[in-house]
């Protein structure tokens, strides 16, 4: 079985390595290297899972990889039912995005690059869940920022896509900067960072220890999964291919974070204090994102934001204990996410790359394939039943209600609404009405069956995934994942009313109609509304000029005391009183050249000989 | 006299050396073949030191001790541990490597180029074998005038400047150290009646504190200078500019780390109570250059100088490695020095291949490299990678120690060391994307891609770079009983009772080799 567990996690590291490095012969033919390692490592996922679910669980210990004195780090691989459900969702929503890439990406140059990028990320979203240890996770983590900084900036020609590759590794690097900070204080408060040792210290540790590591390790999961404040790189990550937004969304990088919440439960169960701000700022981000994708018009845009909101609701789950329902969340999302960029990038395949919404409508005639799936995205998305984002969503607001986090469950829902309203805004803007660009619409075609077939899987999944969590602690996902995970005693326990039970889904309902009386009756009219609310308008429009402030406050003035303590430090302070003092040297050599010869070195030999002297006359003494 | 290997390794270069007197100088190529040949010879020699080293005992090996001046006690003692061969390692392959990156740089005096270099090397080598003070002092001389020629002859616009400040800079420092030197040898003979420069006798002095923080600031300065820890720095970026790829490879992979050396070798065993006395201020400063060194870096529009002050931020780290006084810093810090060794130079590498190419370092004139030169772009990528201490390659490794360490002797260091990490990302990229990525410029469009000869240059830092990433075990392995030692003789030192006593490093070493298993 260990044999199968390296088989799935490093046979993607080969394919990267066999088209990365010797592929440029066959350049054309990537696909056939990178499909069959994803197929490969998908079906080893597959099976692990089985083993798993027979009641086995694997504890690797590879090599011995940083040793020192009691720091003592393996390279270590873990299989539980947590990591079992993270490769089994990674690898198979990888594998279809693999296969729409090669109708997608079909003719570009980079083919071979992207899918040896394309093969690395799996590798290291992989290696990320696998790990055993802290530190090994976080070589993963790092991994996924640089693949995503990597495919982000794909087409680095425009300077835009290569600006959003960077963005995307500087912010992650804020949070993981963060996350060695939580690692160092684990590491000195438990003696160990490997996951058991460290889980089984945790109830022992003091309330300001476990605050500081689960703050800490907060942070990275913060940048790794786009939460506000860090959030800001996720958007500009639209730059990449649309596959790779897909990939990032989905699969294999900002889930990463709800992962390690997840994962380290037993530090976030431990006190609750920290947990409870991981909740905040979850229902914080997913209402704040939401808002911005009520107006933006740009159809990648709004799915990104849709993603930080999404992400946010993850973040209340396991924020506020139930970490189970928050890992739902991620599994039934990883499918009807990567589907619905999958048909927006069908949408942009057929538009030639148009991706303003206001230029769109009218396309279901023409795509039909791409527009039902894309609606029975949209539906998973909004929380209709019985598709798969129903029960999970749900779980978690009933779970942040039982446990008392009222605002909370407020929150998401009135997110739940807008959710379901600027994902019907944007199905009746590209897919219905009249075409708002004759040219563009009349050029519009299906894509071709090597990207329509993905779709129709994963809109399966998108429908049906769901249907292992129902009845959430007696149904099978939620017993299977039980063993990996530590819940604290709450002891608080409201039992939900009625209305509560059924008000998401009235809310999510209600957006739908909404975005249908508003976008295909005109009433109200969407201009009419801008105009009323004006400011507010304006201020989601502008995306709270989060960018603009970083700019402004943190960017820009770092970089102009960079540059003044160059001017000034550097060049005016040192080499001035540097070259100071050589001009002092020469001048003096010039007075005494008369007799002497002038020589720098005869000149240090005076002042090494003079200080000797001096000191050891002072020895003497 | 019989020649033993580790002589053998630090004279060889020169002895290799003698028949280039008798060569044509016209014949560019010949001579760089003899010379690469020499110093792959040396590389293997150096290898053979590998061959009867046990890598878990304390203390010297390869020792060696031979009357040189009677007279005034100074010997010719000669011994490595596991820091001074990784570090001997480090500059046979670079030098080889450097010689192998010169063919077409260097373009007049080839003759003068090679012997410079081949001189170089053996003082270099010598200074990490030296266990006589003056044995060392001598070596470490040597080593800078081969420097202050490379720069001064073939570096490039304002090279006579760089030399001279070069030059002022670590004169300065060298007076500090011999003065250093002097004074601990004539206090020596004060107290035992004995003159000696012996490291290994003087290591069992006892000085007193007062005296002792005026030795460890002298010994400190001068090594503060070669690292260069802030505000000793300025000399670096002007040095490396003007320097041809060879010599800013080697000043970066193996001159900075003397600096370092000298701390872990002289300043803290013969004053170790000093060296706890200024340990916070020197973290501070070790802070400041990673922080500083970054800031620099990201306002530099020449390419070399943005790698020259990222060596600042590089050693920033190391420096408060060596300060924390703990395994994890110390460790860290030696395997980092490796590191930096691997990354910037290959980075100067890189830089100089595309000086030969362009005839321009400055970062505008480039853009869109990955286009025309997509094998070259992705191994600058990797190095680059390699720099920021990304995990999975060797930077990681080193950083990751060596903030662990800062972090368990004072946690402020180790926030604001992780600050680094995330300014390393910013500048390394941000050049790297006006580099490597963007649109060609019409001006590259014909820009060959790495040639066969440059690809052996950098391929070979690359397995390193990756090895040290994945399994740095032997690694860490091999400098472990150094770094032991050091922090050994600083513990001692620290219970303030038995500052009067004698630390006698032979006892030491008996000590630790029970306690090691």
């Amino acid at each position: 079985m260990e044999t199968i567990l390296l088989i799935t996690l490093f046979v993607p590291l080969l394919g990267a390595i066999i088209n990365g490095v010797f592929g440029s012969p066959f350049k054309k033919y990537a696909h056939w290297v990178a499909v069959p390692a994803i197929g490969i490592s998908w079906l080893g996922a597959l099976y692990l899972l089985k083993f798993v679910m027979a009641g086995n669980t694997l504890n690797v210990n590879l090599w011995q990889w940083i040793p020192v004195k009691d720091f003592n780090v393996h390279f270590g691989l873990m299989l539980d039912p947590l990591s079992a459900v993270m490769i089994a969702t990674v690898t198979t929503v990888s594998f279809f995005i693999h296969i729409y890439s090669i109708g997608y990406m079909h003719g570009d140059p980079g083919y071979r690059r992207y899918f040896a990028y394309l093969n690395l990320f799996v590798f290291s979203m992989l290696m990320l869940v696998l790990a055993n240890n802290y530190v090994l996770l976080f070589v993963g983590w790092e991994a996924v920022g640089l693949c995503s900084y990597l495919l982000i900036g794909f087409w680095y020609e425009k300077k835009s896509a290569s600006d959003a590759g960077k963005k995307a590794f500087i912010v992650n690097r804020i949070g993981d900067a963060g996350f060695i900070l939580g690692i160092f204080t684990m590491f000195f408060a438990v003696g160990a960072v490997d996951y058991k040792t460290v889980f089984a210290a945790a109830p022992q540790l003091s309330a300001v220890i476990v605050g500081s590591i689960t703050f800490f390790l907060f942070m990275g999961a913060i940048g790794k999964s786009a939460q506000f404040p860090l959030y800001v790189w996720l958007p500009d990550a639209m730059e990449g291919p649309t596959p790779v937004s897909a990939l990032i969304h989905a699969a294999t990088m900002v889930t990463a974070g709800v992962y390690m919440v997840a994962r380290s439960s037993a530090l976030y169960s431990a006190h609750g204090s920290i947990a409870n701000a991981v909740a905040s700022i979850g229902a914080f981000t997913a209402i704040f994102a939401a808002s911005i994708a009520l107006v933006n018009d740009d159809i990648k845009r709004v799915l990104a934001y849709s993603t930080i909101s999404q992400l946010g609701y993850m973040f209340i789950g396991v924020g506020v204990g139930a970490y189970a329902t928050g890992i739902f969340h991620l599994y039934t999302h990883a499918f009807f996410k990567a589907l619905l960029f999958l048909t927006a990038g069908s949408v942009m395949h057929a538009l030639h790359g148009e991706l303003n919404m206001q230029k769109m409508g009218g396309l279901f005639k023409k795509m039909p394939h791409t527009g039902i799936t894309f609606i029975i995205g949209a539906l998973a998305l909004s929380g209709i039943p019985p598709l798969a984002g129903f029960y999970s969503k749900d779980s978690i607001l009933k779970e942040a209600l039982v446990r008392g986090h009222t605002t909370i469950w407020w929150v998401g829902t009135i997110t739940a609404f807008m959710t379901a309203f600027y994902m019907f805004r944007l199905i009746f803007m590209v897919f219905f009405g009249e075409p708002r660009d004759r040219e563009l619409y009349e050029h519009a075609h299906e894509s071709p069956a090597v990207m329509t077939i993905p779709l129709w899987i994963l809109a399966i999944g998108a429908i049906s995934a769901g249907w292992v969590g129902i009845g959430e602690d007696a149904s099978p996902f939620f017993k299977f994942l039980a063993p990996s995970l530590h819940y604290a005693e709450h002891g608080v326990h409201f039992e939900p009313a009625a209305w509560q039970e059924w008000l998401p889904l009235i809310f999510g309902v209600a957006g739908i109609l909404l975005a249908w009386s508003m976008y295909m009756k005109r009433i109200p009219s969407p201009v009419g509304m801008a105009r009323a609310f004006k400011p507010i308008y304006k201020l989601l429009k502008g995306k709270y000029y989060v960018d603009e402030i970083y700019n402004i406050f943190i960017v820009k003035p770092i970089y102009y005391l960079a540059i003044i303590l160059f001017k000034l430090v550097d060049r005016i302070l040192i080499d001035g009183t540097v070259n100071g003092v050589a001009w002092v040297n020469r001048a003096t050599g010039a007075v005494l050249n008369k007799i002497q010869t002038g020589a720098v070195k005869t000149y240090m030999l005076w002042i090494v000989f003079a200080a000797t002297l001096i000191m050891w006359l002072q020895l003497l003494k | 006299m019989k020649l033993d290997l580790l002589s053998l390794v630090i004279f060889f270069p020169v002895i290799g050396a003698i028949p280039i007197f008798f060569m044509s100088p016209k014949n560019k190529k010949m001579l760089f073949d003899y010379t690469l040949l020499i110093t792959l010879i040396e590389f293997l020699f150096s290898l053979f030191l590998l061959k009867d080293f046990k890598f878990s005992l304390y203390g010297f090996q390869h020792e060696h001790i031979y009357q040189w001046i009677p007279a005034i006690g100074a010997s010719y003692h000669i011994g490595i541990d596991g820091m001074s061969l990784i570090l001997i390692l480090l500059t046979t392959f670079l030098t080889a490597l450097g010689i192998l990156s010169s063919y077409n740089y260097i373009t007049h005096k080839a003759k003068e180029y090679v012997i410079v270099m081949l001189l170089m090397e053996t003082g270099m080598i010598g200074v990490f074998a030296s266990l006589d003070l003056l044995l060392f002092y001598l070596f470490w001389e040597l080593m800078l005038i081969p420097m202050y020629f490379l720069i001064g002859i073939w570096g490039h616009e304002r090279r006579v400047y760089a030399a001279f400040k070069f030059v002022i800079y670590t004169m300065a420092g060298s007076a500090l150290l011999i003065t250093g030197i002097l004074v601990l040898y004539f206090y020596n003979h004060q107290q035992t009646g004995i003159y000696t420069f012996d490291l290994l006798k003087l290591y069992r002095l006892n000085v007193p504190y007062g005296l002792a923080k005026k030795l460890f600031l002298a010994f400190a300065i001068a090594f503060a200078i070669k690292v260069p820890i802030f505000p000793f720095h300025t000399w670096l970026p002007d040095a490396h500019v003007e320097a041809p790829t060879a010599g800013s490879v080697l000043l970066a992979g193996v001159l900075l780390k003397m600096g370092i050396y000298g701390f872990l070798r002289f300043a803290f065993p013969l004053f170790p109570a000093a060296a706890l006395h200024y340990a916070p201020f020197f973290m501070a400063l070790g802070i400041i250059g990673i922080i500083y060194g970054a800031f620099m870096s990201w306002v530099q529009k020449d390419l070399k100088k943005l790698v020259a002050y990222s060596s600042v931020a590089h050693l920033g780290f190391i420096v408060l490695g060596i300060f924390t006084f703990n395994m994890y810093g110390t460790q860290g810090a030696i395997i980092q020095m490796v590191n930096h060794g691997l990354s910037t130079g290959a980075l100067f590498f890189i830089v100089g291949m595309l000086y030969e190419r362009r005839h321009t370092r400055l970062i505008e004139e480039f853009g869109g490299l990955a286009k025309v030169m997509p094998v070259f772009s992705t191994i600058f990528g990797i190095v680059m990678l390699s720099s920021i201490g990304l995990p999975g390659l060797n930077g990681f490794i080193g950083e990751f120690l060596v903030m662990l360490g800062a972090f368990k002797a004072t946690k402020v260091a180790a926030f604001f060391a992780v600050l680094g990490i995330i300014f390393a990302a910013v500048y390394m990229l941000t050049m790297f994307q006006r580099v490597v990525f963007l649109k060609v410029k019409e001006k590259n469009l014909g820009l060959p891609d790495i040639s066969l000869r440059e690809f052996f240059v950098l391929a070979p830092i690359l397995v390193f770079i990756f090895w040290i990433g994945v399994y740095p075990k032997p690694y860490l392995k091999m400098t472990e009983p150094s770094a032991h030692a050091v922090i050994y003789q600083i513990k001692s030192a620290q219970n303030a009772d038995r500052l009067k006593e004698l630390i006698k490093p032979n006892e030491m070493v008996s000590i630790n080799r029970r306690n090691a298993r």
